[in-house]
């Protein structure tokens, strides 16, 4: 037996294929070479698609699935045959496009949705996302004469920019507010209260009646952030919720949103909080309410669609606008907070950027948005796109609650701007609002102290509201 | 001599080529991406030097979640190997001793199948279904604690900061425990029963016999095993993550949790770097103070 590899042999022999590997592999490499695809523009192509360039979609597989995508693209294969369309769907979007992202092959669309989304404060500040704003004057495609942008839900082309710059397109309308059972209502003989005073004191006879009033995900409480911040909004009006938006200094702790967190936490100082509803998650809370166990909860219109499965018969789940907290409220007792959802993008670096333009036109039509609704039973930012179409009973009192706003939908954007101050920070400090370890006027100092941290970190992009 | 040379080079430049590219190189890169500001989403970055790490000494989420960590990394090790220890001794030689000489329980080898399920079971499983057991109305915890009376001890668990941690941690040991027991099993088979019956014969008890012959006798394994769980109680992700994602406000949140969503949520893959760097050197100051403290004397049979 001879020393046929030496040890330090062996070490270097190591160190050179780490070498080898490092400049293989290297994670922050990439090139850059935009070479987009373009077409001669005419009218009946107005964004200039190449017809034969290929079209790359990637799907969020959540809630929605990925069906009502496949026939988006069969609308797009239609009017370019010679178009080679692949499609995936995932759940895993910044995990499986991060590293795309980086090489500089994105795909042409992506549905950017779902708990691990890409972050949009960092793609937006690396540049990454196409403007849409040429779709948005692009003509629509069911009419020539009216552009793509008179064709949108109210607040959609605000919920999607960034810095004036339109650069996500919120596919699907959501509106939020606090959900019932007209069926437990009606067999009660209870009405869902315009005003807080009377709020509180239906609150009294549901408890009294055995039920619990309100019940909440106490694992995801930013939940109850949506009702506060939508009361805040009424009573002091939208200028309040653009100082939030824009991370004035003292913007939570206006007089607006402090009198708003008193009145949720009253719920909870009154014992109307279901028992128990700080440790669930937002399908358990959310099945307790189908089950008759609390009457009030708070959430999107995705609600129906999600507790499809355990919904019993005849619930007739309904949504209504949070209820007024004064009298002097600025904003009537209709006005909701509606904005878009599932965010569609187009990558700047994609290979066919016209195409993905003009896949966003063919989802923005009549039909494409129309067989969206029929197929995952939620409503698109699309203008009239659910007439004649049979909506289950939450849905139809979205589109009532729609209705009977007038136009009084609002949003804040915080949420989409800055991830994270929603998702960790002011779902921590709900946590501790509802389950009374610190109260209203804690609550406003200390999502003030996160605001505030997030408006001096240098690492994050700033964003400012109009 | 050549021959030979080739021969061994054939074997050993594979593992090494597929060890260097999938596990050095990324090792490599974290520390160089970790003195940039690279957001993990274009092939752009700056390199800021030291910043990150400076920012991570005043940050007080990070400096949380290692508390935790820390209290993981004492508490795991010693109770999942006591329990370990425990549970192997009873199922090789917990026995009422009889003529048939030093063995286990009776249904030993029911037993030693029953606490290695767990094992069987992805993290991502075992996750799902304690988040379900934790569940507040509906799980199987409060159920039981409702049926024996206990109903003022059925509490919100993942939804109070006072437990949420613990809860974390039970099911860590659950599900860590049943490895160990066949672990620690297999190294009792390789101690003489002889010394056993000698023991007995001198009027030892079942906890003389297992701290003065047991343990000693299997010290090399439980070193072992105090390293794997000491790395285990470092990592953590996977079981917080889907238990409790690291809430409420916190309180049960890790390190590695903490790294994912720095990279994933806030698309800082620079900071979030700094923290895997951090970890690394963490986890090998903590391998090789353990393995110093509990090196000792081998014992000779």
């Amino acid at each position: 037996m001879g020393h046929g590899i030496s040890r330090r042999g062996l070490l270097q022999g190591a160190a050179g294929a780490a070498a080898a590997g490092t400049l293989a592999g290297c994670a922050m490499g990439g090139d850059d070479s935009p070479d987009d695809a373009k077409g001669e523009v005419t009218a009946s192509n107005p964004l200039g698609v190449k017809p034969d360039a290929p079209l790359e979609v990637v799907i969020f597989n959540g809630g929605f699935g990925e069906e009502y995508a496949k026939a988006h693209e069969a609308m797009y294969r239609q009017r370019y045959p010679k178009a080679e369309i692949k499609h995936s769907a995932t759940q895993q979007i910044a995990e499986t496009l991060q590293p795309r992202f980086v090489a500089g092959d994105p795909p042409d669309v992506v549905n950017n949705s779902g708990g691990s989304q890409i972050d949009f404060n960092g793609l937006v500040s690396e540049g990454a996302l196409t403007d849409l704003g040429e779709l948005l004057d692009a003509p629509s495609l069911d009419d020539p004469n009216t552009k793509v942008r008179d064709t949108l839900l109210p607040g959609i082309v605000d919920v999607g920019s960034y810095d004036g710059r339109f650069l996500s397109l919120n596919y699907a309308y959501s509106a939020y507010g606090v959900w019932y059972s007209q069926k437990l209502f009606d067999a009660r003989g209870w009405e869902y209260p315009k005003t807080w005073t009377e709020m509180i004191a239906l609150c009294r006879t549901i408890k009294a009646a055995g039920i619990a009033p309100w019940t909440y995900p106490g694992k995801h409480s930013r939940y109850m952030s949506w009702p506060i911040l939508a009361a805040a909004g009424k009573t002091g009006g939208i200028e309040v919720i653009k100082a939030i938006d824009n991370l004035e200094p003292n913007a939570w702790k206006h007089d607006a949103v402090r009198a708003a967190a008193e009145a949720y936490y009253q719920l909870a100082v009154d014992g109307y909080l279901q028992p128990g509803a700080e440790g669930m998650d937002h399908i358990q809370s959310q099945t307790e309410w189908c089950r008759g166990h609390a009457a009030f909860v708070s959430c999107g219109s995705w609600l129906e669609n999600e507790q499809k499965s355990v919904t019993p018969p005849g619930f007739r789940m309904a949504v209504a606008p949070t209820p007024s907290l004064t009298a002097g409220d600025k904003m009537g007792f209709e006005a909701f907070r509606g904005t878009g959802s599932e965010p569609f993008i187009v990558p700047t670096k994609g290979k066919n950027v016209r195409g993905g333009l003009e896949y966003l036109r063919i989802m923005l039509s009549q039909q494409g948005a129309s067989d969206f609704t029929r197929k995952v039973s939620s409503l698109t930012c699309v203008r009239g796109s659910s007439a004649g179409i049979a909506l289950g009973p939450g849905l139809t009192s979205v589109t009532k609650l729609i209705d009977a706003s007038n136009g009084g939908a609002f949003t804040w954007l915080y949420s989409s701007y800055y991830r994270k101050l929603e998702r960790e920070r002011v779902d921590a400090a709900c946590a501790e609002l509802f389950t009374k370890r610190i109260n209203a006027a804690q609550w406003c100092d200390k999502v003030q102290r996160s605001a505030d941290e997030f408006a001096q970190d240098p690492a994050v992009k700033k964003y400012k509201r109009a | 001599m050549r021959g030979k040379r080739l021969f061994i080079a054939t074997f050993l430049i594979p593992p090494l080529l597929l060890y260097g590219v999938f596990v050095v190189s990324p090792y490599a890169q974290a520390f160089q991406i970790a003195g940039t500001d690279w957001s993990g989403l274009s092939p752009e970055y700056d390199f800021v030097g030291l910043d990150n790490f400076r920012r991570l000494a005043g940050d007080g989420y990070f400096w949380n979640a290692l508390r935790h960590n820390a209290l993981m990394l004492v508490v795991l090790p010693v109770a999942t190997i006591l329990l370990g220890l425990f549970f192997a001794s009873m199922i090789s030689v917990g026995g009422r001793p009889d003529r048939a000489g030093v063995h286990g329980v009776r249904g030993a080898g029911l037993y030693r199948v029953v606490y290695f399920f767990p094992q069987v079971l992805s993290v991502a499983i075992i996750g799902v279904l304690w988040k379900e057991a934790y569940a507040p109305h509906t799980g199987m915890i409060n159920g039981v604690l409702r049926a024996v009376g206990l109903d003022a001890l059925a509490v919100a668990w993942l939804g109070d900061p006072r437990f949420s941690f613990w809860c974390v941690l039970a099911v860590l040991v659950w599900m860590n425990v049943g490895f160990y027991v066949v672990l620690f099993s297999a190294a009792m088979q390789s101690i003489p029963r002889d010394l056993y019956e000698a023991a007995l014969l001198d009027g030892a008890s079942r906890l003389t016999t297992l701290v003065r012959i047991t343990v000693p006798l299997v010290w090399d394994t439980i070193q072992v095993a105090w390293v794997y769980l000491a790395i285990i109680a470092i990592d953590g992700f996977a079981i917080v993550q889907i238990i409790t994602d690291g809430g409420p406000s916190s309180s049960s949140d890790v390190v590695g949790l903490r790294l994912y969503k720095t990279a994933f949520g806030d698309g800082q893959f620079g900071y979030a770097s700094a923290i895997g760097v951090a970890m690394f050197f963490m986890t090998l100051t903590v391998a090789v103070a353990f393995l110093r403290v509990t090196r000792r004397e081998r014992v000779e049979l």
